[in-house]
C-alpha cells in the first residue's frame, strides 16, 4: 500500500498529470450535475449528439490550422444545442429523430473532411485522439486547466443559483411556466452550460464517451435516492470519486484515462443498483 | 370587479380554432364547473387563462387585484413523472417559486407557507416520502398543495379526479369544497363528472362543439338542460 501511495505522488510530481487531475474532476463534477436533469428531461441522449457535433468542428478547424480551436468547436457546439433542447416545439423533425440525424452526419462529415483535406501523416491517430481522448488530457496546457476552472466555477455557481428553478421547470415545465418561471430562459441556460461541458469533456474522455460521464453517475445516485436533492448531491459525489478512482488507475495500469473513468463508472452503477435493490428486499 | 372575464373569447391551437363566442366572468368566491365532451377545448380554456396558449381571439381580463402568476394550478395527470425523484416538500416548495423573483433560495417565510398547505391537505406526514412511491390521491393532493402555495385567490384545476378510485375523489371534492367555502378561493375546474358538478358547483360553464352552449349558476343548468335537450 505504501509503495502505492510512493509511486503516486512520484507521478502527481509531474505537473501535467496533476492538470489533468484537476481538470478531470471539475469536468465529472460539472458533467454530473447536468447529468440528473438532462436524464429526467428524456435528453441523455443530447451528450452523445452534441459530442459527435464538436467532433465535426474540431476536424474542420484542425482542417482551417486554426490556432485555437475551441473558437470554433464552442460556438457551433452552443449553437446546436441551443438549437435541440429550445427550438423543439413547432419542429418538423423532432427530438430523437433531430438528434441522432445530426450527430451521425457531424461524425461522418468530420471524419470525412478529415481524411479529404487532413494534413496530418497519422490520420488515424489524430482521429482516435478525438474519439476516444486517449492522451489529450495529458497535453493540457496550464491555460487549458485555468480556461477548466473557470467553466467549471461557472457552471456551478450557476447551477447552485437557479437550482430551484432547474427543479421546478425539470418537474413540470408547464406548472413553473404558469406562475410565471420563464422556462424558455432556463432551457437556454441549460443548453449552453450543456455545450460548454461537452466541449470541456471531449479533451477528458473524448467524443465518444462524453454521455457516459453525464448519464452514469446521475442513473446511480437515482438508484439510492428518491429525493431530487439526494439524487444530485450524490450524483455529483459520485461523479468525482470515479473520476478520481479512474485517473489512478490508469496512470498506475497506463491505460487510457477515458475508458478508465467510464469503466469506473459503469461498476459504480452495478454496485448502486445492487444497493438499491437490496435496500428494497429488505424493506 | 371580476376576477376573470372572458370577452368574445375563442380558443384553438396553431391557427385551428376549437370553440369561439365564449363569454363569461368569474367572482371571487365563485365554483365554476366547466363541462363539455371530449376535445372541445375545456383544458386549453384553462390554458389559455394560464398564458400558455395564445387566445385565437378575443381577450381575458384579470381583475380584483389578481396577478397572472399568482393562479394555483393543477394540471391533468402526469404519468411521464412516474419515475422522478423527489421529494413531497420539494414539490409543494416548488409552488412559492413565484414568490422568489430573482432570489435562488427559499426564505422562511416560504417554507412556512408549504408546510401550512401540507397540513391542510393532510399530507405534512408524508413531507419527507418519496412522491413516486404515494398513491394517485396522494400525489394529486402533493399537486394541489403546490397550487396552494402559488396562490391565495383562484384554482384552476384540469381533471382533478380522474384515475381516482371513489373514495379517493370524494375526498378530493371535501377538500376542494372546503378551500373554496372556508377560505374563499375561487375554483374553477374541468370536470367530467357532470353529478358531482351540479352538487358542487356555485356556476356551470358548458362548452359545445364549436360554442359556447351555457354559461350561468349551477341551479338554473338542471333547467336548461331539460329544456333544450341532452347534449350530454
Amino acid at each position: 500500500m505504501a509503495a502505492l501511495f510512493e509511486k503516486l505522488s512520484f507521478y502527481f510530481s509531474y505537473p501535467i498529470l496533476r492538470y489533468a487531475l484537476i481538470a478531470g474532476v471539475l469536468i465529472a463534477l460539472c458533467a454530473s450535475l447536468l447529468g440528473v436533469t438532462l436524464v429526467l428531461k428524456r435528453y441523455s441522449f443530447i451528450g452523445d449528439g452534441l459530442s459527435h457535433v464538436a467532433f465535426g468542428a474540431v476536424s474542420a478547424a484542425s482542417v482551417l490550422q486554426l490556432s485555437n480551436n475551441m473558437l470554433l468547436v464552442m460556438p457551433v457546439t452552443i449553437l446546436v444545442a441551443v438549437f435541440l433542447l429550445c427550438a423543439r416545439q413547432g419542429a418538423k423533425i423532432k427530438g430523437d429523430a433531430a438528434i441522432a440525424m445530426l450527430s451521425v452526419g457531424a461524425l461522418g462529415v468530420g471524419y470525412l473532411i478529415m481524411h479529404v483535406f487532413g494534413t496530418s501523416s497519422n490520420l488515424a491517430g489524430d482521429v482516435c485522439t478525438t474519439l476516444f481522448g486517449s492522451t489529450s488530457i495529458l497535453t493540457l496546457t496550464q491555460t487549458d486547466v485555468w480556461m477548466c476552472v473557470v467553466m467549471s466555477v461557472v457552471v456551478i455557481s450557476a447551477y447552485l443559483l437557479f437550482y430551484n428553478k432547474i427543479f421546478a421547470v425539470t418537474f413540470d415545465e408547464t406548472f413553473a411556466h404558469a406562475t410565471g418561471i420563464r422556462s424558455g430562459i432556463y432551457k437556454l441556460i441549460l443548453a449552453v452550460i450543456t455545450a460548454v461541458v461537452i466541449v470541456l469533456a471531449m479533451r477528458l474522455v473524448g467524443s465518444l464517451l462524453i454521455s457516459a460521464l453525464i448519464i452514469f453517475p446521475a442513473l446511480s445516485a437515482m438508484r439510492l435516492f428518491g429525493s431530487f436533492r439526494g439524487v444530485v448531491l450524490c450524483s455529483g459525489v459520485l461523479s468525482v470519486v470515479c473520476a478520481l478512482l479512474g485517473i489512478f488507475i490508469s496512470i498506475l495500469w497506463a491505460s487510457p484515462m477515458g475508458a478508465t473513468v467510464v469503466c469506473v463508472d459503469i461498476a459504480m452503477f452495478g454496485i448502486c443498483t445492487f444497493l438499491g435493490w437490496t435496500r428494497r428486499e429488505i424493506g | 370587479m371580476a376576477q376573470i372575464t372572458c370577452d368574445a373569447l375563442a380558443l384553438g391551437y396553431d391557427g385551428k380554432r376549437i370553440a369561439e363566442n365564449i363569454y363569461f366572468t368569474v367572482q371571487a368566491g365563485d365554483y365554476v364547473c366547466v363541462v363539455g365532451e371530449n376535445g372541445s377545448g375545456k383544458s386549453t380554456l384553462i390554458k389559455t387563462i394560464l398564458h400558455l396558449v395564445p387566445p385565437a381571439a378575443g381577450s381575458i381580463r384579470l381583475g380584483d387585484g389578481l396577478r397572472q402568476k399568482e393562479i394555483g394550478y393543477l394540471p391533468q395527470q402526469m404519468a411521464a413523472r412516474r419515475d422522478f425523484p423527489a421529494s413531497v416538500e420539494e414539490i409543494v416548495l416548488s409552488g412559492c417559486l413565484n414568490r422568489c423573483g430573482l432570489r435562488p433560495f427559499y426564505n422562511r417565510e416560504e417554507k412556512e407557507l408549504a408546510a401550512f398547505n401540507m397540513e391542510r391537505l393532510g399530507i405534512l406526514q408524508l413531507a419527507r416520502r418519496r412522491y413516486r412511491e404515494l398513491s394517485g390521491g396522494q400525489q394529486r393532493r402533493v399537486l394541489l398543495a403546490r397550487a396552494l402555495c402559488a396562490t391565495r385567490k383562484l384554482l384552476l384545476l384540469d381533471e382533478p379526479v380522474a384515475g381516482l378510485d371513489p373514495t379517493a375523489t370524494e375526498e378530493m371534492y371535501q377538500i376542494i369544497e372546503k378551500l373554496n367555502r372556508e377560505d374563499g378561493i375561487t375554483v374553477m375546474m374541468v370536470s367530467h363528472d357532470l353529478e358531482a358538478a351540479l352538487q358542487y358547483a356555485s356556476h356551470i360553464l358548458h362548452i359545445g362543439t364549436k360554442t359556447q352552449m351555457y354559461y350561468g349558476s349551477a341551479a338554473a343548468y338542471a333547467q336548461w338542460r331539460d329544456k333544450d335537450g341532452s347534449a350530454i
